[in-house]
């Protein structure tokens, strides 16, 4: 479904779970597929970084790639229609918001200004017209909305029916849940920061991945000066999985994230971060020495977060050894 | 829902009997371009004719101001501003802000404001928008400055919080301000007008959402709601322009009026929504001849905003008086030596707190 949209780019497909079951591509798409067998090869110990049996794996991908743009979409997430009845191409919206910039420091009444029809309002200072760079474009999705547990079993009938047509920048020094079913970012701002966490076989939480990412990720965001937009493009999310499986993925998360909002609504990074490698690093040691103390989990975690930021340096520096080459698994070329 | 066109006794005094206790007033501005309020009063007739209604006559306007019947309503004029709080102060309620004498004589709960160029809209399904149901229902929902909620209002029917929400916020805490927005002519400054004179606003986006806590926002106050009781004296009649005009792209009251409330309650821990309702701004004015004046509002915006954004109210101001006196002083103090508005400006919310002990409170 998604083929008029995708064909022309790039796809990597990390995939979970057993190794040797065989995933079914569809002809004709230009992709690279990489299992568990190829992320401990590539990766050899610091692999114990990237989440089993959990969507968090999926930042594996982003580690790998080699391009300036990454889309990240959820299996059960297919192409929307907007109220008129067209179908949504999700990408060139995303590619849009982050080719245009972020209003991080006034928040704009009339949302993204760079949009067509739109413009900054009166009162709008013109020195802060030019905005900030964009580093992720968040989108939303329409029919099962990204709900907790708890609100799932409350509420299994509800649906998001409402097509807000807006963009808008997250203002500064704001945090809020950033979800991984339909996210975009520009992997040269921002790719360090987009680690997802330790989640899924073997961990006490699950479903926080896109979350973590999220906080960690705005925080770097407010203190380097890039901005972050929510909004369009929805796209139709179509399985609700089960609320009884999801309560008890997340049920630490739930308490954990009374202590962890705070944290990250207070932290401040040193003036001499001016790198996201070197501002993700300070953030670890932020979370090891402030959240350790709320479980030992956030330890690991922070460990993790210092392994990533190793694994992504020794993947990506320029000299790069034969022997660390990330050979995918399987390659189709159209 | 009461529905009110009447001029007969015999029914106001039995709403009067009932006890029928209305808490809203939607308090209007007139323009000195415009006296002729039939238009406006008849479009927005079944929206406003159950409440209270101000007109407050700009006491530059010559002519006699015709209103349609059937009103429930108070008309002050430049007599009326005089004798309730002097000719001194009767400066503050010259142009646009003639409407805060509105906001100060007022004794309801929630006070919706419009400008007179405005009429009610209609949403993409070709419905009439009760731009005054959606302000209230916008006032007695909370709102959530602490934490973005990515599917907006989570109050809202078919809404919720989002996965990542902490639920010890979910309260919510009490919304003191409502924002609306306009289509057909939105409220951009003369310049951008001027440049994209063709550009109209139709996109209608279906969406409230607060304003998270410590963001700045231009308040425009061509379509506002507020509660009185908790941030009435913090919409201050304080910024006039030297230059000020008769078109809203040559003021900047409402924006230094809101950035005021918004310090406010953020300082108070009150909130801000912005979106819904939408009102349908009626072509008027020539940007390029506004142009032609100076671009003082414009330039002044440069100071004005990190000025705001770096005031900082100590812990001992508790009520919204001491807020903004706390700000006004600061505003002398950084501000003042740059432009006499300035000063002016803060002197201007002196008086009006003063006004406002004295006027605003007594019941």
């Amino acid at each position: 479904m998604w083929r008029p949209f995708f064909e022309q780019y790039h796809l990597i497909i990390v995939q979970d779970g057993d190794p040797s079951k065989k995933i079914r591509v569809p002809d004709g798409f230009d992709y690279q597929l990489y299992n568990r067998n190829d992320v401990n090869r590539i990766l050899g110990p610091k692999a114990s970084c990237i989440s089993f049996k959990d969507s968090a794996c999926r930042c594996f991908g982003y580690l790998v790639s080699k391009k300036k743009y990454i889309f990240t979409i959820d299996d059960d997430c297919f192409v929307a229609k907007d109220p008129s009845g067209k179908e949504i191409n999700a990408l060139e919206q995303h590619i849009k918001n982050l080719l245009t910039p972020s209003t991080t420091h006034f928040f704009n009444t009339l949302y993204d200004p760079y949009r067509e029809g739109a413009d900054f309002v009166r009162g709008y200072p013109f020195s802060l017209r030019e905005g900030a760079p964009t580093a992720v474009s968040h989108g939303l999705w329409l029919n099962i909305p990204d709900y907790d547990a708890p609100t799932q079993l409350v509420k299994p009938l509800e649906r998001n029916t409402r097509y807000v047509d807006a963009v808008m920048t997250v203002p500064k020094g704001t945090l809020f849940p950033m979800c991984g079913m339909n996210l975009a970012f520009d992997r040269e701002l921002i790719g360090p920061a987009m680690y997802f966490g330790l989640m899924g076989d073997g961990q006490p939480i699950g479903r926080y991945d896109d979350m973590w990412a999220g906080w960690c990720m705005k925080v770097i965001c407010d203190h380097l000066g890039l901005g972050v937009k929510t909004g369009l493009p929805y796209i139709w999310h179509s399985k609700a999985s089960s609320p009884f499986v999801n309560l008890k993925k997340e049920y630490k998360g739930i308490f954990w994230q009374e202590k962890a909002i705070p944290f990250f609504q207070s932290v401040s990074l040193p003036k001499e971060c001016s790198s996201v490698e070197k501002c993700y690093l300070a953030l670890a040691g932020e979370v090891k020495s402030k959240l350790g103390e709320v479980d030992p989990y956030f330890i690991k975690l922070a460990d993790a977060m210092v392994t990533w930021i190793e694994a992504w340096n020794m993947v990506n520096s320029p000299g790069e050894k034969p022997a660390m080459t990330s050979l995918p698994n399987a390659t189709s070329k159209k | 829902k009461l529905f009110i066109d009447t001029g007969k006794d015999e029914v106001f005094s039995l709403i009067q009997a009932l006890n029928i206790r209305v808490t809203l007033t939607p308090v209007l501005p007139t323009r000195a371009l415009r006296s002729d309020l039939t238009i406006f009063m008849n479009e927005w007739r079944p929206m406003f004719s159950r409440f209270h209604v101000i007109i407050v006559k700009d006491p530059d306007l010559k002519e006699e101001l015709k209103i349609p019947e059937g009103f429930n309503l108070d008309v002050y004029g430049k007599p009326d501003i005089d004798q309730v709080v002097g000719s001194s102060t009767s400066i503050l309620f010259s142009g646009y802000s003639c409407r805060y004498f509105g906001y100060l004589v007022s004794r309801k709960k929630y006070i919706i404001s419009v400008d007179d160029d405005c009429l009610p809209a209609r949403d993409p399904k070709g419905f009439l928008v009760d731009a005054v149901a959606q302000h209230i229902s916008n006032l007695t929902n909370p709102a959530t400055p602490f934490f973005f909620n990515t599917l907006y209002d989570p109050y809202a029917e078919g809404a919720d919080f989002v996965r990542g929400y902490p639920f010890s916020l979910r309260g919510g805490v009490k919304c003191a301000l409502s924002c609306g927005l306009w289509l057909n002519l939105a409220d951009h400054d003369a310049p951008t007008q001027a440049l994209k004179a063709r550009q109209r606003n139709s996109r209608y986006v279906d969406a409230v959402m607060t304003v998270p806590a410590r963001s700045l926002i231009p308040i425009s106050g061509i379509n506002i709601a507020f509660e009185r009781e908790a941030v009435g004296p913090a919409l201050v009649p304080a910024l006039k322009l030297a230059g000020e005009g008769k078109c809203r792209w040559e003021t900047m009251e409402d924006i230094w009026s809101g950035l005021c409330v918004k310090i406010v309650c953020d300082h108070l821990g009150l909130g801000v929504k912005t979106g819904l309702p939408y009102i349908w701004r009626t072509d008027r004015g020539d940007p390029i001849a506004s142009l032609k004046k100076e671009w003082e509002g414009v330039k002044l915006m440069e100071d004005v905003i990190p000025f705001f954004q770096s005031v900082r109210l100590p812990r001992e101001a508790t009520t919204v008086e001491e807020c903004i006196i706390e700000v006004a002083n600061a505003v002398k103090e950084r501000l003042g030596s740059m432009d006499p508005v300035f000063a002016r400006a803060a002197k201007a919310m002196l008086d009006w707190v003063k006004l406002w002990q004295s006027v605003g409170s007594s019941s």
